[in-house]
């Protein structure tokens, strides 16, 4: 039965089309890690080696790296060490990128995945409850302080928040750390300054998504059936109004994944955010380089997921675009 | 027409909303441009006496590592953060412009590669490309200017190219390019001036994003450099003192989230000024029918099914309510089919919607009798049981009707399911059953589908058959025939036909269509401004209709003896305004026996014999006398009788 639907035309097609779109992405994405480094003005080398550094351990360093290759050339070799898992050896710790990276990388994905888990768990609830409250005449007063609040809690950028919460929570009631991941204590700001913002951003698309979708002839047909309110929200509603909130989830996921660099610079957090930070500052083009790339590939992956969700939750969505 | 730009722009500000975001925005350039002025010299004067200072009459917010006062600081920091902010906006928007009409400027085949470009550049997060940037232009004020810009730009691009897309699609402009106008120059005077509203308020919400982003990068110290400070280096240093000095943290964050604000709430006033946003609170609407339970009275033998008397359905609007449905009265008896006709507008999906206790919260239901099975239904009790499995509705429009993400069967079963409590099988195999009584072939497999993997014709049979799952007395069809072509309407007409006569349902029929209703019902109900003007049986539909509305509505009717070289037959003129009802009979002005006294008199609704109502003054000259109100030539040596044609078979 699954097997059919998969190898249908208009699904065929959709897979085609999505995998295509991924490979131009990452082919984009590559080639502008590589050319990130040979556009910029001066030398890298010289430049991550300070003023001071002798001559030839410079031409040593940039024989060392390639740099005197022609740049066709320098591009095949980086595609061809990547492929094979190879991202180059970071400048101030001679550490190869790689291991850098993966001693990193689960900590961020970590926070951010918990974030986005605790804002779309907020924010569903949340927005039906707005709707309820907007659609009932006498509780109307409701949905205005919960939206007014809404608008005015996304505004505030995640790092603001932190600074906010740390504030609050840290220095003034001491309950949870300043920084730094120890505990499930040191969870708790880091993860809420995340995942503030896009839950009330996400619960407020629930709610417009649903006013709209409790228009709908066919909301009106439920209605006739004379179903329970919960029913008519919960089970005709809310999954239609859902795909709108997926398609800006999936935006806000990866808003969510630019957030965590500020976070975990903020919090002394072991992630790739202190990593870019620092080897950006260091001048450290290689780490730079393998960071940027793995968080493009993070966003595109994460794009890739949403619209494969959207279309199993919606099939003409799919089929509509092939 | 600019008049009318100028009065929506200024209209911004007449609002609450538009207020606030002024008074922000004007006093975040003021600070910008004389903060500077008056404070940079306490700003920098570094005090060793006072190294972080709480908040004192002195230093109101304290006093940094150095001893400096932070209010001061966090004030003229306004210049430099806001500035270099629309700097930032200033190059995204333009780079956003260029890439944006590529299609436009160069020509076809590059603007494709562009678009490819942008769509994947806009699927990253603007900081990651900020960050991306940043590296390749450098740790500094200029580097994060650059960076911020080109991070802006593509999805300023993306807008951009949507919108001249739409624009470029318009006549005008296929005609400037035919006259051989150059690109540029139907970029700038054609294009370009016809987006420029929605472009200047997505620039004004950059601006505020890229003031947020400024704020980022410098927090990070990957923006403006010592000794230069904006407020995100004020923060960051802020931030390392929190714990003996929260408020210096504090201060700056509280000013980029103001000057923020102040940016993104004057593009949302703007837009909602020029009409770009409504306000997306949709129809806000509850219904009353929850309370405790009432079991339904058994009905007695000689009790109808329907009654209804002096129904009005009335709407709250600008000029004060309407009441679209103006005391309807009607009865179902059980196993009889009641048609109701007449123009959209004239009230009767609305009298159907409000018999079935469907009308939404503003809208308000009167009458002095609606009972259903002899139950009361304008008690506040919980009927819903007995409607949800007594009375059933077929909509029409069946591509809306039916819910998009769920299977069919699901659908129908969730019926029996809600108030007769099958289980999930018994109530699956009961939905399967069903549609395969109204003929949907394969229903099994069918019943698995979605939606829109049926076709038209066979998504309104599904309607009827959810109408049938739960053995219903009453069924409300409205129009279930029209969006189907006339193959498939007859089909369906037939089907309904069928139903009533297996279980000797009631049947309340809507349709614009008077042929249709003939072909179905036994009585005729013509509605006209929210009233019934006529009640008469579908044999007399076509010779001994007494309204001239009735009359007109039958002429109208195309059939096989219609001249069609002749222009099709309509009724001149219009349905009144509900909002707006003329003193008299609503159809005086369009009516040929229109006399002094029907534009005085509103005619009340009389029976003038056994079963057959009229509200017409002029209802007792004969039929034959009535001129018809076609504006072609009558036909009258008609043959063929589309009206009297029976489908369903099974008429008296």
């Amino acid at each position: 039965m699954k097997v059919a639907t998969v190898t249908d035309g208009p699904w065929a097609r959709f897979g085609m089309r999505r995998a295509g779109r991924l490979v131009l992405s990452v082919w984009v994405l590559v080639t502008a890690a590589f050319l990130m480094i040979h556009v910029l003005p001066g030398d890298p080398v010289r430049a991550a080696l300070g003023p001071t550094a002798p001559l030839s351990l410079i031409e040593q360093r940039r024989e060392a790296l390639g740099f005197n290759d022609p740049l066709w050339l320098q591009y095949l070799n980086y595609l061809r060490k990547l492929l094979t898992g190879d991202m180059g050896v970071s400048m101030t710790s001679g550490l190869p990128v790689q291991e850098v990276i993966s001693a990193r990388l689960g900590s961020t994905i970590q926070m951010a995945l918990l974030a986005f888990a605790l804002a779309v768990v907020v924010s569903v609830p949340l927005g039906l409850l707005m709707a309820v409250l907007a659609r009932d005449s006498r509780r109307r007063g409701g949905d205005w302080a919960l939206t007014s609040a809404g608008v005015v809690v996304a505004t505030i950028p995640e790092f603001l928040m932190a600074v906010g919460l740390v504030f609050v929570f840290s220095v003034q009631l001491g309950w949870f750390p300043v920084a730094g991941r120890s505990g499930p204590d040191s969870y708790v700001l880091p993860v809420l300054a995340l995942a503030i913002g896009p839950a009330f951003m996400l619960a407020r698309i629930v709610r417009v998504e649903l006013l709209a979708v409790l228009q709908t002839d066919y909301i009106r047909t439920a209605r006739a059936k004379r179903l329970r309110a919960g029913a008519i929200y919960l089970r005709h509603a809310l999954p239609n109004a859902l795909t709108a909130t997926l398609t800006l989830g999936g935006l806000l996921l990866g808003s969510l994944v630019a957030g965590t660099v500020l976070i975990e610079n903020i919090f002394a957090w072991p992630g790739l955010g202190g990593t870019i930070v620092q080897s950006i500052l260091a001048k450290d083009y290689p780490t730079v380089q393998g960071v940027v790339l793995v968080y493009g590939i993070g966003v595109l992956l994460i794009n890739l997921v949403v619209d494969v969700a959207l279309a199993v939750l919606d099939p003409r969505s799919a089929i509509r675009e092939s | 027409m600019k008049a009318t730009a100028a009065r929506r722009w200024t209209g911004a500000l007449r609002s609450p909303l538009g207020i606030t975001a002024a008074v922000l925005l004007a006093a975040v350039v003021l600070l910008a441009v004389v903060a500077p002025l008056i404070w940079s010299g306490r700003a920098d004067a570094v005090q060793s006496a006072e190294i972080l200072q709480g908040p004192s009459s002195a230093h109101p917010v304290g006093t940094d590592l150095l001893g400096r006062d932070i209010l001061a600081r966090v004030l003229v920091a306004t210049r430099l953060s806001v500035g270099l902010a629309l700097l930032a906006t200033a190059i995204g928007v333009t780079a956003g412009l260029l890439l944006g009409t590529a299609n436009v400027l160069l020509g076809r085949w590059i603007g494709r590669w562009v678009g490819t470009l942008i769509n994947i550049a806009v699927a990253f997060p603007s900081l990651l490309l900020a960050l991306f940037f940043a590296v390749i232009f450098g740790v500094g004020a200029k580097g994060a200017v650059l960076a911020i810009g080109f991070a802006t730009a593509p999805g300023f691009a993306r807008l951009t190219q949507t919108m001249a897309a739409t624009v470029s699609g318009r006549d005008f402009i296929a005609a400037a390019r035919v006259a051989g106008i150059g690109r540029m120059r139907i970029l700038v005077r054609h294009v370009l001036p016809n987006i420029a509203e929605p472009l200047i308020v997505s620039a004004t919400m950059a601006a505020g994003s890229a003031l947020l982003a400024f704020a980022s990068l410098s927090f990070l110290g990957l923006g403006v450099q010592a000794p230069s400070y904006d407020w995100g280096r004020l923060l960051g240093e802020g931030l390392a003192q929190i714990y003996v000095h929260p408020a210096g943290a504090l201060a700056a964050g509280v000013a980029v989230v103001l000057a923020a604000m102040a940016f993104n709430l004057s593009g949302e006033a703007v837009a909602r000024a020029i009409g770009l946003r409504s306000a997306q609170t949709g129809r806000r609407t509850e219904h009353t029918y929850e309370p405790p339970p009432a079991d339904p009275e058994p009905d007695g033998p000689d009790q109808p099914l329907l009654a209804v008397e002096n129904l009005h359905v009335t709407f709250p609007a600008a000029g004060g309510p309407v009441t679209p449905v103006r005391g309807v009265s009607l009865s179902v008896r059980r196993g009889e089919a009641i048609g109701i006709v007449g123009e959209s507008g004239s009230g009767k999906s609305l009298t159907a919607l409000a018999i079935a206790q469907l009308i939404e919260h503003p809208g308000r239901v009167r009458a002095e009798r609606l009972e259903f099975l002899g139950t009361d239904l304008r008690e506040k009790a919980d009927h819903r049981r007995l409607l949800g499995t007594s009375l059933s509705m077929v909509f029409q429009d069946p591509m809306t009707s039916l819910n998009p993400t769920q299977r069919v069967g699901r659908q129908l079963a969730e019926v029996v399911r809600e108030h007769q409590g099958a289980d999930r099988r018994t109530a699956w195999r009961r939905a399967v059953d069903r549609l395969a009584a109204v003929r949907i072939p394969s229903a099994e497999r069918r019943a698995k589908q979605l939606p829109h993997e049926f076709s038209g014709g066979m998504r309104q049979r599904a309607m009827i058959g959810m109408g049938v799952m739960a053995n219903p007395q009453l069924i409300i069809a409205d129009e279930p025939t029209t969006a189907l072509d006339v193959t498939v309407q007859r089909q369906v007409l037939q089907l309904i036909a069928n139903i009533r006569a297996a279980e000797r349902v009631g049947l309340l029929f809507i349709s614009h269509d008077v042929t249709v209703v003939g072909q179905v019902c036994e009585r005729v109900l013509v509605m006209y401004a929210g009233r019934i003007v006529e009640d008469l049986p579908t044999d007399a539909l076509l010779h001994d209709a007494r309204h001239p509305y009735t009359r007109a509505l039958v002429a109208a009717v195309p059939d096989m003896t219609t001249d069609r070289n002749a222009p099709l037959a309509v009724i001149p003129g219009r349905p009144p305004d509900p909002h707006d009802l003329p003193a008299g009979c609503p159809y005086a002005p369009r009516c040929l026996l229109a006399t002094d006294r029907c534009r005085r008199e509103d005619p009340a609704l009389t029976t003038y014999a056994i079963g057959r109502r009229v509200a017409c003054w002029h209802a007792d000259q004969a039929p034959a006398a009535i001129p018809d109100n076609r504006t072609t030539v009558p036909d009258d040596d008609k043959t063929d009788d589309p009206i009297a044609a029976p489908l369903g078979g099974e008429r008296p």
